[in-house]
C-alpha cells in the first residue's frame, strides 16, 4: 500500500508541475494576475508531493520491503541501515527521484526567496522550472518507475553494490545533482529573461547567489566523488578522464565561466548575451551528463547495465531543452542592447578572457568525451580517445589561467594600464621563484612538473595576497573593509593555488609498485620500510574479507599499521578496500590484489602519494568562496529598495 | 581606418588565430590518442598492425588465467566465441575479471596473435558486458553461423 501511496504521489506531482509550467507562464504573457499567483503555491505542493514520494521509497528500504523491485535488486536484510538510506539513490531509478526531488526543492525555494523580484518575471522563472521538472517527473514514471512491485515479495533482496556501500557515496550523489540541479536556477533565469525581453540589473545580481551555490555543490560534489575513487577503487588514482567524470566536469567548467561572467554584467552591465548563454549552455551540460552516466552510451568505469529507453527519453528531453532554449535565444537576444564597450586592458577584457579559456578548455573535453559516439554513429568504427588527449590539452589550455587569476581583481573596470595593473606583484612573482628554487634545492632531482606546478601555485596564492596588501594600503577601503564576495573570490583563488600545487606534485612525483609480497617480505619506498606482518579472515556484516596487516617503518619507529581487505560480498562481488595512510604533505596507500600460489603470497599496490592532499583541500576552498560570496550582503534581497527604484536601471527593453 | 576599428580588427584577427592553432592542435592530440577497438576475430582478419594502440575485448576464455613466475605476470585468452587472442599482462588485475567475464584491454600486438596489454578494465558492475564487447561476440557467433553449414 505505501509504495502506491509513493507513486500516487509522485503522479500529483508531475500534474503540479505541468500546471506550474503553463499557467503562470501564459497569465505572465496575457497579464491574468490569478494565474501569475498560482507559481509560488504550485511550486510549494510540487515540492511537498515529491518530497512525499521520496520518503516514501527511503522507508521501503528502511523497512526492507522486497515485494518493491528497485528495493529487491538494491538491497537486503543484512544490508547496514545508512547504506539502507543511501540505496535509495544507489542506482538509476532511485536517483532520477533524488534529481527530481532536489529540482522542486530549489524551486520551492526560488519562491520563497525572490519577493524583490515583480510577479511576472517570477512566475516565467518557476514555469521555467515546472517545465524541466515535467520532463524529469515523467521520464521516472514512464521509463524507471522506483515503486514496481514485484509480486509476490521475495524473501530476500540482492545487495547494494559494495562499492556504493561506503560513506563517499552516500553524500557524493546529492551534492553533485545539488550543483547540477542548481544550474536550472540560472538557466530559468535566462530563459524568462529572453522572453520577458528585457533585463534588470538587479535581477541578475539576485540570480548570482543562486549560481554561486549551485557552483559551491558542484565543486564538493567532484571533489567527493574523486575522493572516493582514490579509496575505494582501489587502484590510487584521483581523476580518469572517464566520460562519467567529464560529464560532470563540463558544467563546473561553463559554471565557472558564468559565474565570473554574471559578476561582470551584474556589475558594469557588460556581457549580458554572453551570461544568458553560458547559463544555457551551463544546464544543457548538466542535462547532457545525466544522459551520459544514465543511457550507458558510453563506455565507462561508472557505466551499469542499462535500458536504451531511458537514454533515448533523456536525449528527446535534452534535445527540447537546449534546442528550445536556443531557438528563443537566437530570436530574443538581438533586442538585448548592445555593450557600451571596455579597452583591451581591463577587468572587463580579464574576465573575458577567463571566460575563453574556460569555454575553450570545456570545448576541448567535450569533444574528446562524444568524439566515440559520432565516430561510431559516422561508421568510423569504435574507438575511444585515450586520457593523454586531455592530460596534455588541458593544462595547455588552462595555464594562461593560473597565470592571469591574480590580475584580474586588481585591474580596473572599463580601462587600465598593463604597467599599472602588474606592479604590484613583484613580490609575488619573486616568491613563486624563490619557493621553487628552494624546493627543488631540498627535494633533489624534482621533476620540471612539479617545479613548475609550485610556481603556478605559489605564484596564485601570492598573487592573491596582493590583493589584500593593497586593500590594506588604502585607508579608506580599509575602512569599509573587504566585502565577503571579495573574501570569498579571495578564497578561491587561493584554493586554485593550493589545488594545482596538489595535482602537479601528485602526477609527478608520487611512487606506485605493484609487486608480488609473501608474508614477512619488506620492501622500502623513499626511506619508508613497508612490511607485510600477516593476512587473516574477517567477517563483516554482510562480507567475508582477508584483512591484511601491514606496518611501515622509518628506521625502527613504527609510522602507520595499514589493514588493507579483499572483501567477498554476498552477491559474490569481489571489492578491494585499500588502507591509506593520510597525511598533509604525502599519503600512504596500500591496497592487496589478488592471492598467489595459493595464498602463499598476495600482489600488493604500494603507493606513496606526496600531497594528494591538497588537490581536495583547494577544492574545499573554492567551494567554501563560493559559499562566502553567494552570502554577501549586497547580493542579498531589499524588497523595501526594490520597490521604490523599479526599473530605474534596465539593461535592454523590448522592442 | 580610424584607430578603435583597427585596434578591434587586430584583436578579432588573433583571436581567430589563437582559435585556428588551438583547434589545430586539439585536433591533432585527439588524432594520437584514438584507440580502435578490436575483437579477436578483427585481429585474425588482420586488422591491427603490430605495435599500433589498440583496445581489445570479448570474454575472458574458461580455463585459460595462468599466473606465472616470479612477479605479477599473468597470460589469459580472449575470445569472441569464434577466433582467440592470447594476452600478456603484468600487474594486479581488476577486482571482476573472472574467466567466462567480459573484458576490456588496452595495448598493442607484440606478434600477430599476442596482445601486451598495459592496462585492463574493470566493470562497477558484474552483469554488465561493453557495449564493444556484446557488439563483438554478436558478429564473433554470427562468423561461426556461417561457416558452420
Amino acid at each position: 500500500m505505501i509504495p502506491e501511496l509513493g507513486q500516487f504521489s509522485l503522479i500529483l506531482a508531475l500534474l503540479v508541475a505541468l500546471v506550474l509550467g503553463v499557467l503562470p507562464m501564459i497569465g505572465a504573457q496575457r497579464g491574468r494576475e490569478r494565474w501569475i499567483a498560482l507559481a509560488r503555491p504550485a511550486a510549494y505542493v510540487q515540492c511537498g508531493l515529491v518530497a512525499l514520494s521520496f520518503a516514501l521509497l527511503a522507508h521501503a528500504f528502511l523497512v526492507q520491503d522486497f515485494s518493491v523491485a528497485y528495493v529487491a535488486e538494491h538491497s537486503n536484510s543484512v544490508l547496514p541501515v545508512r547504506y539502507r538510506f543511501s540505496a535509495v539513490w544507489g542506482a538509476h531509478e532511485g536517483s532520477l527521484l533524488l534529481w527530481a526531488l532536489i529540482l522542486s526543492v530549489w524551486t520551492a525555494l526560488v519562491a520563497r526567496f525572490s519577493r524583490s523580484l515583480p510577479d511576472t518575471f517570477v512566475a516565467r522563472v518557476l514555469s521555467v522550472l515546472g517545465l524541466v521538472s515535467v520532463g524529469f517527473l515523467s521520464l521516472t514514471l514512464v521509463t524507471s518507475n522506483p515503486f514496481l512491485r514485484h509480486l509476490p515479495g521475495l524473501a530476500d533482496g540482492n545487495d547494494l553494490n559494495p562499492l556504493l556501500q561506503d560513506f563517499g557515496m552516500i553524500v557524493h550523489p546529492p551534492m553533485l545533482y545539488m550543483g547540477f540541479v542548481g544550474f536550472a536556477v540560472a538557466f530559468a533565469f535566462a530563459v524568462a529573461a529572453l522572453i520577458e525581453g528585457r533585463v534588470d540589473t538587479r535581477w541578475v545580481r539576485w540570480s548570482r547567489p543562486w549560481t554561486l551555490v549551485a557552483w559551491s555543490f558542484l565543486t564538493l560534489g567532484i571533489a567527493l566523488g574523486s575522493w572516493w575513487a582514490y579509496y575505494e577503487l582501489g587502484w590510487g588514482g584521483w581523476w580518469f578522464w572517464d566520460p562519467v567524470e567529464n560529464a560532470s566536469f563540463m558544467p563546473w567548467l561553463i559554471g565557472t565561466a558564468l559565474i565570473h561572467s554574471q559578476a561582470v554584467t551584474e556589475k558594469r552591465g557588460q556581457l549580458l548575451r554572453w551570461t544568458l548563454l553560458l547559463a544555457i549552455i551551463a544546464f544543457s551540460l548538466s542535462l547532457l551528463g545525466t544522459f551520459l552516466v544514465r543511457s550507458g552510451v558510453l563506455t565507462s568505469v561508472h557505466a551499469f547495465a542499462s535500458d536504451p529507453t531511458r537514454g533515448a527519453f533523456i536525449l528527446a528531453f535534452l534535445g527540447c531543452v537546449t534546442g528550445g532554449a536556443l531557438a528563443l535565444y537566437t530570436w530574443r537576444a538581438p533586442r538585448f542592447s548592445v555593450d557600451t564597450g571596455f579597452e583591451p586592458v581591463s577587468r572587463e577584457s580579464l574576465l573575458l578572457l577567463n571566460n575563453v579559456f574556460l569555454v575553450a578548455a570545456c570545448a576541448m573535453v567535450l569533444l574528446g568525451t562524444l568524439y566515440p559516439l559520432v565516430a561510431e554513429a559516422m561508421g568510423w568504427g569504435k574507438v575511444s580517445v585515450g586520457p593523454p588527449y586531455f592530460g596534455l590539452l588541458f593544462p595547455i589550455l588552462t595555464a594562461p589561467l593560473f597565470l592571469l587569476v591574480p590580475f584580474g581583481p586588481l585591474a580596473r573596470w572599463r580601462q587600465d594600464q598593463a604597467m599599472r595593473i602588474a606592479a604590484p606583484f613583484k613580490i609575488a612573482f619573486i616568491a613563486a621563484l624563490v619557493v621553487a628554487a628552494a624546493a627543488f634545492a631540498l627535494a633533489r632531482g624534482l621533476p620540471l612538473r612539479a617545479v613548475l606546478g609550485i610556481v603556478l601555485g605559489v605564484w596564485v596564492i601570492a598573487g592573491t595576497l596582493t590583493y589584500v596588501r593593497r586593500f590594506r594600503a588604502d585607508p579608506q577601503r580599509r575602512a569599509r573593509g573587504l566585502s565577503r564576495e571579495s573574501i570569498g573570490m579571495l578564497i578561491a583563488h587561493a584554493g586554485l593555488g593550493v589545488f594545482v600545487i596538489g595535482v602537479m606534485l601528485v602526477e609527478s612525483t608520487s611512487i606506485e609498485k605493484d609487486l608480488r609480497m609473501a608474508r614477512g617480505e619488506s620492501v622500502e619506498v623513499r626511506g619508508l620500510r613497508f612490511t607485510f606482518e600477516n593476512i587473516e579472515p574477517l567477517d563483516g556484516p554482510n562480507y567475508r574479507a582477508d584483512h591484511g596487516v601491514f606496518v611501515v617503518r622509518s628506521g625502527e619507529r613504527i609510522v602507520a599499521t595499514l589493514h588493507p581487505q579483499k572483501r567477498a560480498y554476498r552477491n559474490r562481488q569481489v571489492m578491494t578496500e585499500a588502507a591509506i595512510d593520510p597525511g598533509f604533505t604525502r599519503d600512504l596507500y596500500v591496497a592487496l590484489g589478488e592471492p598467489l600460489d595459493g595464498g602463499k603470497a598476495w600482489a600488493v599496490r604500494i603507493y606513496h602519494k606526496p600531497f594528494i592532499r591538497w588537490i581536495w583541500l583547494g577544492a574545499l576552498f573554492m567551494m567554501a568562496g563560493g559559499l562566502f560570496a553567494a552570502a554577501d550582503k549586497r547580493l542579498r534581497e531589499r524588497r523595501a529598495q526594490a520597490l521604490t527604484d523599479a526599473g530605474a536601471d534596465a539593461l535592454g527593453a523590448a522592442a | 581606418m580610424n584607430p578603435i576599428r583597427r585596434k578591434r580588427l587586430l584583436l578579432i584577427l588573433l583571436g581567430l588565430a589563437a582559435i585556428g592553432i588551438a583547434s589545430a592542435l586539439v585536433l591533432l592530440a585527439l588524432r594520437e590518442n584514438l584507440q580502435h577497438f578490436v575483437s579477436p576475430s578483427d585481429v585474425d582478419a588482420g586488422k591491427a598492425a603490430i605495435g599500433q594502440r589498440i583496445r581489445i575485448g570479448g570474454v575472458v576464455e574458461e580455463g585459460s588465467v595462468r599466473r606465472g613466475g616470479e612477479g605479477l605476470d599473468v597470460r589469459f585468452v580472449v575470445t569472441d566465441r569464434f577466433k582467440t587472442l592470447r594476452v600478456h599482462f603484468r600487474g594486479i588485475l581488476p577486482d571482476l575479471f573472472r574467466e567466462g567475464q567480459s573484458v576490456i584491454a588496452s595495448g598493442a600486438l607484440t606478434g600477430p596473435d599476442l596482445f601486451e596489454a598495459d592496462e585492463v578494465l574493470a566493470k562497477h558492475d558484474e552483469n554488465y558486458m561493453p557495449a564493444e564487447v556484446a557488439d563483438a561476440i554478436a558478429r564473433g557467433k554470427a562468423k561461426k553461423a556461417e561457416q558452420a553449414p
